[in-house]
């Protein structure tokens, strides 16, 4: 039931008006907040996370070579020499980050949840979704193997060097 | 109590007057006809009057010898006033509430004030954190006492959160209107988890640091799945809650720090305003749940102004907004004051709970391992026990032990109000004997079902075993995990149809996660050793 002065296209028309505003402060509001906190949010994650490189300088390939393994425990990571060449394997299992140790037949089994690997670093038996990753190795340009923590590479690459 | 007041204001006017004109003064002498105090004299019996007038002035009611007087305790204290005046007679029952809610907002206080202690000398860095706790432990007087309590009282308060749901859930006080309390009371267990894992991590011995790490690429499992959709290099979602919690690529000083400031700041915060809110709602949804005093309604029928049962604040205020209003006050009958009966009684539990948790922590010492040694990990490297069924389905598979089954489990929690809306008596514990007959089978179910795959699962291995290419999305989604979800499910749903009832179908399936989580928990706490192999007990593990 509207009144003749509810019914007017002048009433109308600032009616509208109010609606429109009301409308724009309330998205407004809700877009400030909504960049607020995508501010606030952003801050936990930096742009560079304050550690040391993950590219590792690890000497001379010729320490390494011809020896069938290496562990480097520091780097968390093995070195293996076969007639192809170089390559190195994590030794964080996939699983959730545990240290694997490696066994007197070239296995690998993983403490924390019974993850079991082959020599070649493939899963075998446990909950490990996949195989101990294969880091990138390559050499710097004053002839130092270079292992690349953050670059997974297929388990036949091998680097002559 | 009215008589001594006008005195007191008398006095108070008198003095005034005295002090602002002679005048005044001197025409009181004629009218009173005796000698007046002079000011010093007046100045020194307030004086020797101000303790008295002091607490007058703090509780302004007088002994709580009527029950008006103990109404006034309550509501003219800020702290009380949480607290209805009086209280109905069902709440008041040990075996209506077990006293579970009160123990454990006691251990919370305990662990705020031994937590403010351990801050003194606690400095989170990687160098610096294992030092002060040995600090703690063997130079600063009481602050071993102080550690142990602290220690203990989180287990406790872990353990007496599920308890307290587990009461809530059985005697059905999730029930409109106490839907959004249950919610609220979902976020305050995951908030309270939360603060034991960022807490574990403080020590930085070995223990803590390994069991972080694998908190944190439990974390990052999502990947797990990701990888198998090979979407990973796109969207890293689990990378990206790893990177969010610690700050960097592993455990390290940023962790320390983020979990240090999330355990002493952000989630105390969030777990103070919540467990306001849960507070407040009880008393707005109508108290504790209780079965119905016959009085017919759930609900206030509105109300009108001149109502003359509206004598409470709250009812006659929202009489006059026509609605529906909180169910306060629902009915006088079956009630007694609040004080002293449920304040004695608050006391009592409270007296208890301190004294069983200084016991504790005189008797048992919080342990502390070697140093965090990145290199090496515990052998076996278990969380604290009330992650232990968890770690058991981690061991299955990252993604659906450690992410995706907790999160279905706590959103079915969460949403069980609004799925399960029978309208039946609250307060009446597993809903009458049908109810006690489904969660007896239930626990049976999965004792059965449980005991029975964790046997196959040592004797014969799961799918890898014997298919050893065998992709690893198929053991994401099948593996005793998921095995155990369904089976829940399916029985909950059976039931539901059998005694068509959602509430009986709610029991049966809350039954089953509740004795399953004991289980699983019972399970790798005593049966699992290193390597996370089966043993029958610790002494049967290898020297290593």
């Amino acid at each position: 039931m509207k009144t003749d002065l509810e019914k007017s296209p002048r009433f109308q028309q600032t009616q509208q008006r109010r609606d429109f505003l009301g409308i724009a402060a309330t998205w407004s509001a809700i877009a400030t907040v909504c960049v607020a906190l995508m501010g606030a949010l952003r801050l936990p994650i930096p742009w560079a996370f304050p550690e040391s490189s993950r590219r590792v300088k690890l000497g001379s390939p010729s320490l390494f070579q011809g020896i069938a393994i290496t562990p480097l425990p520091e780097e968390r990571l093995w070195i293996f020499s076969d007639s192809q060449g170089l390559y190195a394997m994590s030794a964080i299992c996939t699983h959730l980050g545990c240290v694997v140790a490696r066994q007197e037949n070239g296995s690998f089994f993983c403490p924390c949840h019974g993850s079991r690997f082959d020599a070649q670093g493939k899963v075998v038996k446990g909950p490990a979704p996949k195989g101990l990753i294969h880091l990138s190795l390559t050499l710097s340009t004053d002839g130092q193997l270079v292992v690349d923590h953050d670059k997974e590479v297929g388990s036949d690459v091998r680097l002559q060097a | 109590m009215e008589s001594e007041s006008t005195q007191k204001d008398a006095g108070d006017s008198s003095s005034h007057q005295d002090g602002s004109s002679h005048s005044d003064g001197s025409s009181r002498q004629d009218t009173d006809g005796a000698q007046p105090p002079g000011a010093l004299l007046q100045l020194w019996q307030n004086l020797t009057s101000t303790p008295w007038q002091f607490c007058k002035s703090v509780v302004r009611h007088g002994r709580p010898t009527s029950d008006r007087a103990a109404s006034q305790v309550i509501f003219s204290n800020v702290f009380l006033h949480i607290l209805p005046t009086r209280i109905s007679l069902h709440a008041l029952k040990f075996r209506a509430t077990l006293g579970l809610g009160v123990i454990t907002l006691v251990l919370f206080f305990l662990l705020t004030i031994t937590g403010i202690a351990l801050m003194v000398y606690y400095k989170p860095s990687t160098a610096e954190a294992y030092n002060s706790m040995k600090e703690i432990q063997y130079v600063v007087p009481t602050g071993r006492f102080m550690r142990n309590i602290h220690r203990w009282g989180a287990h406790a308060m872990v353990l007496f959160v599920l308890l307290h749901m587990a009461r809530a859930f059985y005697t059905a006080a999730y029930k409109k209107p106490r839907q959004f309390n249950w919610f609220i009371g979902m976020v305050l267990l995951v908030l309270t988890l939360a603060l034991s894992f960022t807490g574990y991590l403080l020590p930085w011995d070995q223990l803590a640091y390994w069991a972080v790490t694998i908190g944190s690429e439990i974390a990052q499992s999502p990947r797990e799945l990701t990888d198998a959709l090979g979407i990973t290099s796109w969207f890293d979602i689990g990378g990206f809650q790893k990177r969010l919690l610690l700050g960097s690529n592993h455990v390290g000083e940023e962790a320390l720090i983020r979990f240090y400031v999330l355990h002493v700041a952000v989630l105390p915060i969030l777990l103070c305003t919540f467990l306001a809110v849960h507070f407040w709602r009880i008393r707005k949804d109508g108290g504790l749940a209780r079965p119905s005093d016959h009085t017919g309604a759930d609900h206030l029928p509105l109300q009108s102004i001149s109502n003359p049962i509206s004598s409470s604040k709250t009812f006659g205020l929202m009489a006059v907004v026509r609605g529906q209003t909180p169910a306060v006050n629902r009915s006088m009958t079956n009630t007694v004051p609040t004080w002293p009966n449920a304040i004695y009684a608050i006391a009592a539990l409270s007296m208890l709970t301190f004294a069983v948790m200084l016991c504790l922590g005189f008797c048992f010492d919080a342990p502390l391992k070697e140093f965090a040694n990145p290199n090496v990990p515990e052998n076996p490297a278990k969380a604290p026990w009330y992650f232990l069924g968890l770690q058991e389905m981690v061991s299955y598979s990252a993604f659906m032990g450690g992410v995706a089954i907790p999160a279905i489990v706590v959103l079915g929690l969460m949403l069980v109000p609004y799925l399960d809306r029978e309208q039946e008596e609250a307060g009446v514990w597993f809903s009458g004997p049908l109810g006690k007959r489904i969660c007896l089978l239930s626990a049976l179910l999965t004792t059965v079902v449980i005991v029975g795959v964790l046997a196959f699962t040592i004797n014969f291995g799961w799918l890898r075993n014997w298919y050893p290419n065998i992709p690893q999305i198929i053991i994401t989604f099948v593996n005793p995990g998921t095995l155990f979800l369904v089976i829940f499910m399916v029985w909950s749903f059976a039931v539901t149809k059998r005694t068509n009832s959602t509430r009986m179908g709610a029991l049966a399936i809350f039954t089953c996660f509740f004795v399953a989580f004991i289980i699983l928990t019972y399970f790798a706490t005593v049966h699992r050793g290193p390597n996370w192999d089966f043993y029958w007990s610790q002494s049967d593990w290898p020297v290593h």
